[in-house]
């Protein structure tokens, strides 16, 4: 018999069945990368809707990302099914008790959506294309106009409204997809550590900050390949958005974590001993201080200082790199630490991780790294460059 | 057709073609909406696998409601059931998976707390060198034992089963008879229902790509025959019958003792019913 793949040592009173650790790295990469979606696709949301103007260089980028990553989403996931040639059951049987049944539908109709959308954005650069190549390529962007080729102000107008409905639209199909995916942990009543109201809160929050962190990095390295100026406006709006959105964060992992303690429920001595202890570095030092609190003082100092120019740039990207380790470290500490805190309240679990296989570390790097290198070859096809030939009809540019 | 015909059809077109595109995404909700509220979603919220039960000739499965008893004051340790139930069910050979364990519970003099393990404690499977055949180590020899019980346990086949709630396809689900099921040939191995089972009585097959529990050996029970775990049992440990006949040895169980539930504030409402056991055990 093959010897199994994820026993956990364990120290103190754990129930026999829990010393084979179930949900592997890969199930934190899964809300890592929903929560990027949800977060770039705010950003577009913030200049499609809202009209942040000077989130404009970046608006394109962030539907693109989103999409990119929306599209490995599932992946995560079939890699961990015992049968994932069954996962399609979910969705032609859904058990509507389920919270994860609707995952099949709601990413669907999300993936849908960003399409839409994106097709409105570019519809413009799209028909320039398809009326100016005349290779291969020329007959793909053809095709892609679905035979509308009206550009007029009329048209464009039209454009503006579908664009601005399916960002509406968008917010709460963004975030309620990973509300959800909080939801999925924080309605467990078999964990203290999970089971929590707050807990999809927190997953909305910190996705948002770790979707427009990850776009700072994104922009920041797309100029530098590109050998364009970054646009510092831009930069310190998304730094903004950074700043605002992560006291929030911060406030609401403190709040839960005051919560637990202070209920001090069943097994609430072992959580102690937990976070004191094994949990102590990936917790509080890199979660928090780390990549939470050191952002949010650069930030906070930058932002009073009126700092500008090369030094905001770098400050924000470094802090903006710190958020998605931080947010990263917070996925981990969710997952990966629930299940290192025993069902009995009695014993704590180690995780140990391979490097290789299926489940290992390797297959969540390359997933998280996957969705870049698909950006890397759509902003070939679709440049969302402000400089390009992509100028989108938005409804900002209407106001 | 001139250039504003020209330009007044494409946006016609165009128009067209967007209100079929709504109307297809709007129509597409509603049917969803609607859907979950028809006879047929409902149906589908107990679990698509319930549609097709088991085919048990003789066998009808609303005529029963099996429950089952455990009589902590009897049990010895001996761990007969958790082989019988591993040779039975064909459980993994291994020190990490069971449909069913006992727990050791053992005060030392002085202890505010029980010492508390099971048949898979590193100790207790040196004990025997394999981890096949199952004892307790007699590692408190030399201590003064104040007070030491075991406590059986297994899948407590819920009457709110939070492992049903969480499956996302309905592979797992609540027979008629009180007894929760698992279609093999259904379920996606998402471990979902692991996760959400307070008990941990759920595992995850790896070589079938499977979850999979206790199911009281619902292969016997609707043969009329008892659970292997309670046929082997020497004590009288282990109580199994149907709560629907009043002479059963659980309902004469349940009416004669004070019995109780692991966890009842999880809401789950287990049907397996406790006698002996103490503050610490859940």
């Amino acid at each position: 018999m093959e010897p199994l793949p994820n026993l956990a040592p364990y120290t103190g009173w754990v129930y026999p069945n829990e010393t084979v650790f179930e949900w592997s790295v890969l199930i934190a990469v899964y809300p890592y990368l929903t929560g990027l979606v949800a977060g770039a696709f705010t950003v577009s949301s913030l200049y499609q809707v809202f009209g942040f103007k000077t989130l404009k260089p970046v608006a394109h980028l962030a539907l693109l990302t989103s999409l990119c990553f929306m599209v490995f989403v599932p992946s995560p996931l079939l890699l961990h099914l015992g049968h994932p040639e069954r996962a399609f059951n979910a969705t032609l049987t859904p058990h509507w008790s389920s919270a994860m049944a609707m995952f099949g539908y709601f990413a669907s109709a999300y993936v849908l959506l960003l399409m839409i959308e994106m097709w409105f954005a570019y519809r413009p650069f799209i028909v320039k294309e398809a009326q100016r190549r005349k290779d291969l390529l020329g007959r793909f962007y053809r095709a892609l106009t679905l035979g509308s080729y009206d550009l007029s102000e009329h048209a464009m107008s039209y454009d503006r409204k579908w664009l601005f409905a399916l960002a509406v639209i968008g917010i709460p199909g963004a975030h309620g997809l990973h509300g959800y995916v909080g939801f999925m942990y924080g309605s467990l009543k078999s964990r203290e550590w999970w089971s929590s109201d707050l807990m999809p809160v927190i997953f909305l929050f910190s996705a948002i900050i770790s979707g427009v962190a990850l776009l700072v990095v994104l922009y920041v390295a797309s100029c530098k390949l590109r050998k364009v100026p970054v646009d510092v406006a831009c930069v310190k709006g998304l730094a903004y958005t950074i700043w605002g959105f992560i006291m929030i964060a911060i406030a609401l992992e403190a709040l839960e974590f005051a919560n637990i303690v202070y209920k001090g429920r069943e097994g609430i001595e072992m959580i102690m001993e937990y976070v004191t202890g094994r949990l102590l570095i990936p917790y509080f030092v890199l979660q928090f201080a780390v990549g939470a609190i050191t952002p949010f003082l650069v930030l906070s100092y930058m932002i009073w200082r009126g700092t500008t120019g090369q030094t905001l740039v770098v400050g924000v990207t470094l802090s903006a790199c710190l958020v998605l380790f931080s947010v990263f470290m917070m996925r981990w500490n969710v997952v990966i630490g629930g299940q290192e805190i025993s069902k009995t309240g009695k014993g704590l679990l180690f995780y140990q991780p391979h490097i290789f296989g299926k489940e290992g570390i390797l297959v969540g790097v390359l997933l998280t790294i996957a969705p870049i290198v698909m950006l890397l070859g759509l902003t070939k096809l679709f440049p969302p460059w402000e400089d390009a030939e992509t100028a989108s009809p938005s409804p900002a540019d209407a106001q | 057709m001139d250039e504003k015909d020209q330009r007044e059809k494409h946006e016609s077109d165009r128009r067209e073609f967007l209100t079929c595109l709504g109307s297809a995404l709007a129509g597409g909700a509603v049917a969803v909406a609607a859907g979950s509220a028809a006879p047929e979603a409902v149906a589908a919220t107990e679990g698509a696998a319930k549609a097709t039960p088991p085919a048990i000739p003789g066998y009808d499965w609303t005529e029963h409601r099996w429950a089952f008893g455990v009589d902590a004051e009897q049990c010895i340790g001996c761990l007969r059931c958790v082989e019988a139930c591993k040779i039975e069910n064909n459980v993994p050979k291994n020190a990490h998976q069971f449909r069913t364990w006992v727990e050791r519970y053992v005060y030392l003099e002085g202890d505010e707390h029980a010492h508390i393990d099971s048949q898979q404690d590193p100790v207790n499977i040196a004990a025997t060198g394999s981890e096949e055949h199952f004892r307790f180590a007699d590692r408190y020899r030399d201590e003064k034992v104040e007070k030491a019980f075991f406590v059986p346990k297994l899948c407590n086949q819920c009457t709110h089963p939070a492992c049903v709630q969480v499956c996302p396809v309905g592979a797992t689900y609540k027979a008629e008879d009180g007894v929760v099921l698992i279609d093999h040939d259904y379920c996606i191995g998402c471990r979902y229902c692991v996760q959400a089972c307070p008990y941990g009585a759920r595992y995850f097959n790896e070589e079938e790509g499977v979850s999979d529990k206790c199911t009281w050996c619902y292969h016997r029970i609707t043969k009329g025959l008892q659970p292997a775990c309670v046929e082997v049992c020497p004590v009288g440990a282990r109580i199994f019958g149907d709560r629907n006949d009043k002479d059963s040895p659980v309902s004469q169980f349940i009416r004669e003792n004070r019995v109780q539930v692991l966890r009842p504030e999880s809401g789950n409402a287990p049907n397996v019913f406790y006698v002996g056991i103490d503050k610490e055990v859940n």
